[in-house]
């Protein structure tokens, strides 16, 4: 019998599993995927908001804030990418510039520090901006992550600290008795005193499965393009849109790692596993992100995607215990800012249920945990100890992104490592750069098969039946 | 009387050749703009031939496939025959290129042979 | 460590540079190469029809690759496998990785760019859709099923008709798959007639022109694709819609130049070609960097590359002897009508040699015309074409001596007209 139960592995079930990990604790994670980190956590602008836009009073005002303070000492604890960038939502000359003095009037009342600039001083901060633009609202505290990274970061240190995790493990059903729950999976059954729901899209279904308080979220796709690093520095600042007849409007922004990144398109749809993308939404990004930063190079796209949101009809994130099922927690509706929110929704859902259980703390706990390995930060001279120590680090894989064998080597061995190529790529950025693995992937294949190991037949793209190849030639 | 369409691959230019055939003997080539046009018609519709690549295994060697091919023209109508009768061939290694991988492939009288050069490991 | 030159790429355009360099007296040379053998993307072409130029015989990729790596060989040329160019600096230093040697640094006099090409990724392409598994660039496609010999689908349906597209289109026929179809974008092929007849008509797989796709099904292994035809925006006609049934999606849409190091030394690209901007000797705009190969301009057949690759290893061999020639003037070559750009772009009468091969591909097919070649506004030449084709490299010869004849010229403009 487990204390507690964690339904999904994304950003915020390992933001709560690694704050429950501080407590003397016999929790498991539960993710139907091959990997952390594979929903809504991977797919989504990968930004950290300042926390002004959000509605004062409201949950995600709250946690957003909190979540956006406490990134810059997770970032160097878990050490992973993390820049305060600063973000500017722009006003153009057709729209109303009083929208900006809402978001001035909210910002105060959620405690953001925020100012008005002009266009001559925006044109300085950022030369790309739209001829359009005359003035925008910037917030210093704007911040940019890698989400892989920050997830991945949470799941591996809740592991090291005793957290459980079952992957390919798909929750079927949940079944509430008097004092524990019973959980069935496609694998086994699994019993808990305490669920937590923190299954993005799938959050209603498993909240109704208990709970008479239903719960309804909507699968809102947006699509991006990623652009290369050619393009990384178009723009500098996280650059927002106000929302206008046109729709809530796109942001540009750098990433951490130094490309551009454009998007999202918002559309809401019936299919929670509809992560495709469409012709009309590539092509409408191109055409709304020029309404604030002008020349986005967009035939420098190395790669589109598209994510879901979990969007709550009443609109704000659902969290805490279900009134009509103790012991049963949700972590639900966590659209943006639910990336910014994670480090915070997790103390906060760790804390009821630590309340709940009479948890006490673990004195064991060891909160630091160490990337992979960048040689590129390395000097000359330290790389070259480290290649004599581990040769691996001197026969690079990845040609466009420069990432070697010793830290594909890292990604698989680690706690709960890679094992399969979109989890190498996420966790060294193997295989992401321009050439989009072309060129490494047959090598990261070979050495996923040896390490790991497996058949080669069994390597896949992101686990379950993403295989990469069928058989030996002739053999078909 | 039949015709047969076919697409010269002489040059560029790719002319369309219009081929008629009486009880399988060529009588007439149109379209061609040179005699190369003339003489690929004639030789596609009476006995057309190709060169058939492919890569086998190796065992020991430094790498595991070895490239290789028909070492001369086979019919046209065996190119499946041919690449279904290297199905199971394993060589050697080292594999020097002309090393003969499969002799008299099909009984077509033609070997086939390696492109490559592998080093044993 | 000091070499007289470094040549980074030990594919076709980095073999052959390195013999003319040896041959024209440089002792001093290191080739660096990424992967474990010489040879580069040749060793995966397993199919024949490599140089009839060059050899007057049909070889298959390795075969055209051995004679070069034997005279590489014979010759003594060093070089390094596995070992991946991280940086060249505008004064040619050259630093590299691998496993034994660790981070190093060259000085060199002369730096050769033979780094080749990449494929153009889904991505890069914008196609819709789901991103399972089972998309493939025709290339890496290529890399499984010849060089680690594993099948990487059973139903293709291939985007793009290249060379490479339609030489894996009966590579897969042949290892038991079924090709579906081949879509082109473009209302003609990229590829070489000879593949079109022999890689899809004889085994009936139709070519689809002015079609591209335009969704992708499957969520983890491709289930499906559509395809639809293009209007001549190239944008898909609604009801035009093919659909299959397919677990693979092969691409073959085009090569692009890999000049990240190219440009990590300042060598000025062209927006066309992608490769660097070369005078006649392929020295780039940094003095004492040549380039040479499918990372200057991608070229159609190898035997190109390999004439292209002896003049740029002979140059940086006459650089290395000679240091830079002195020419006062240099006159641009002006692309117009039809020719999209030239190799080289730039010309230096004084010092070029006695022939110069100007090579360049038009952007449309064209049937029945001429390459034209004006001397300023005087017309030097006019050459009849009967077709030409965006796919396939045409060429000028520029000699010495008649441009002595013409002192005062600015510019040489190369164009298509009616024959």
């Amino acid at each position: 019998m487990y204390d507690v139960a964690i339904v999904g592995a994304g950003v915020v079930g390992s933001a709560i599993a690694r704050e429950l990990s501080k407590y003397k604790v016999n929790a498991c994670v539960i993710e139907r995927d091959e990997d952390v980190c594979n929903g809504t956590s991977k797919a989504n602008s990968a930004i950290v908001h300042a926390g002004f836009d959000a509605k004062p009073g409201t949950l995600k005002a709250k946690l957003n804030v909190r979540g956006n303070a406490m990134m810059d000492e997770l970032s160097k604890e878990l050490d992973f990418p993390f820049k305060r960038n600063g973000s500017l939502v722009v006003c153009t000359k057709d729209q109303d510039p009083a929208l900006l003095d809402e978001l001035v009037e909210k910002a105060k009342a959620n405690g953001v520090e925020v100012q008005i600039l002009e266009r001559d001083e925006l044109i300085e901060m950022e030369p790309n901006l739209a001829d359009d633009v005359v003035k925008a609202l910037y917030a210093p505290t704007g911040a940019i992550v890698c989400p892989f990274h920050l997830t991945m970061a949470l799941a591996e240190n809740a592991a090291d600290n005793g957290v459980e995790f079952f992957l390919n493990t798909e929750v079927v059903k949940i079944e509430k008795k008097d004092d524990y729950y019973v959980i069935t999976t496609d694998k086994d059954v699994i019993e808990a005193k305490t669920v937590v729901n923190a299954a993005g899209v799938y959050a209603d279904k498993f909240n109704n499965m208990v709970s008479e308080n239903k719960l309804e979220i909507i699968a809102r796709r947006g699509q991006y393009c990623l652009l290369d690093k050619d393009a990384g520095n178009h723009v500098s600042k996280t650059i927002f849109q106000l929302p206008s007849k046109m729709g809530k409007g796109v942001l540009v922004t750098p990433t951490v790692h130094g490309n551009l990144l454009v998007g999202p398109t918002a559309e809401d749809i019936d299919d929670k596993e509809g992560i495709n993308t469409t012709a009309e939404g590539l092509d409408s990004l191109g055409v709304t992100s020029a309404q604030s930063v002008k020349n986005v190079p967009m035939r420098q796209v190395i790669t589109s995607f598209a994510g879901l949101r979990a969007h709550e009809v009443k609109g704000d994130f659902v969290i805490g215990e279900a009134e009509d099922a103790k012991g049963f927690f949700n972590a639900a509706g966590i659209e943006s800012p639910g990336l910014s929110s994670a480090p915070a929704i997790g103390e906060m859902v760790a804390g009821l249920v630590a309340e709940s259980l009479g948890l006490e703390k673990n004195p064991e706990f060891n909160g630091t945990r160490k990337g992979i390995l960048n040689p590129a930060t390395l000097s000359v001279e330290e790389r070259n100890e480290l290649i004599k120590k581990q040769p691996a680090y001197g026969n690079i894989i990845c040609r466009c992104e420069m990432i070697s064998e010793g830290e594909i080597l890292d990604a698989i061995h680690r706690t709960l490592g890679a094992r399969s190529l979109d989890g190498v790529k996420r966790r060294t950025r193997a295989g992401m750069g321009r050439c989009q693995a072309g060129f490494c992937s047959p090598k990261t294949m070979e050495i996923l098969e040896r390490e790991v190991p497996m058949s080669m037949f069994d390597v896949t793209k992101n686990g379950k039946d993403a295989k990469i190849v069928f058989g030996y030639n002739k053999k078909i | 009387m039949e015709t047969r369409d076919l697409i010269c691959i002489g040059c560029p230019l790719g002319c369309s050749l219009k081929v008629t055939l009486d009880n399988g003997e060529v009588t007439e080539v149109t379209g061609n703009t040179c005699p190369n046009g003339d003489k690929y018609a004639r030789k596609e519709c009476t006995n057309p031939t190709r060169i058939v690549t492919s890569s086998v295994r190796v065992k020991g060697g430094k790498i595991n496939m070895v490239s290789c091919k028909t070492k001369e023209d086979i019919p046209k109508g065996m190119i499946f025959d041919i690449a279904k009768a290297m199905e199971n061939v394993v060589v050697d290694a080292p594999v020097a290129i002309g090393d003969v991988v499969l002799a008299n492939v099909c009984n077509t009288g033609v070997d086939v042979i390696a492109t490559k050069n592998v080093e044993a490991r | 460590m000091k070499y007289d030159l470094v040549i980074v790429g030990g594919g076709p355009a980095g073999l052959a540079a390195a013999i003319a360099a040896k041959d024209n007296g440089i002792d001093s040379i290191l080739i660096i190469e990424r992967d474990r053998e010489l040879g580069g993307i040749l060793n995966q072409c397993i199919h024949n029809g490599f140089g009839l130029h060059t050899f007057k015989e049909e070889l298959t990729g390795p075969e055209y690759a051995s004679r070069f790596i034997a005279q590489v060989e014979e010759r003594g040329i060093e070089y390094k496998l596995n070992t991946m160019v991280m940086d060249i600096a505008n004064d040619k230093t050259v630093t590299a990785m691998n496993a034994t040697d660790g981070m190093f640094t060259i000085e060199a006099k002369a730096v050769v760019l033979a780094m080749g090409c990449r494929e153009r990724s889904r991505g890069a392409l914008n196609i819709p859709g789901y991103r399972p598994a089972g998309i493939f660039s025709a290339g890496t496609a290529q890399r499984l099923v010849n060089i680690e010999g594993y099948m990487p689908g059973r139903r293709v349906v291939i985007l793009g008709s290249g060379d490479i597209g339609l030489i894996m289109a009966r590579r897969m026929t042949l290892e038991g798959a079924k090709v579906l179809a081949v879509a082109e974008l473009m209302p003609y092929s990229g590829g070489l007639k000879r593949n079109i007849v022999q890689c899809l008509d004889d085994f009936d797989i139709p070519l689809y022109l002015s079609h591209t796709v335009v969704d992708i099904q499957g969520k983890e292994r491709v289930e499906g694709i559509t395809i639809a035809e293009v209007g001549p925006d190239r944008k898909p006609i609604p009801g035009t819609e093919i659909h299959y049934d397919c677990d693979t999606l092969l691409l073959s849409c085009g090569l692009l130049p890999e000049n990240e190091l190219s440009k990590t030394a300042g060598v000025e690209l062209s927006p066309i070609t992608s490769g660097p901007v070369v005078n006649d000797s392929l020295e780039t705009n940094i003095e004492g960097v040549f380039a040479c190969g499918n990372v200057l301009h991608v070229h159609d057949l190898v035997d190109f590359v390999s004439q292209e690759a002896t003049n740029a290893g002979k140059n940086a061999a006459k650089y290395i002897k000679e240091g830079k020639q002195n020419a006062t003037k240099e006159i641009e070559i002006l692309p117009v009508d039809g020719v999209r750009y030239t190799v080289p772009k730039y010309i230096r009468p004084e010092v070029m040699d006695d022939t110069l091969t100007v090579r360049f591909l038009v952007g449309q097919v064209f049937k029945g015309c001429a390459i034209a070649t004006y001397f300023g506004d005087e017309l030097i030449s006019k050459r009849k074409r009967p077709v030409m084709a965006p796919g396939e490299m045409e060429q000028v010869i520029l000699k010495k001596s008649q441009l002595a004849e013409y002192p005062d010229i600015e510019n040489i403009t190369i164009k298509i007209e009616e024959a």
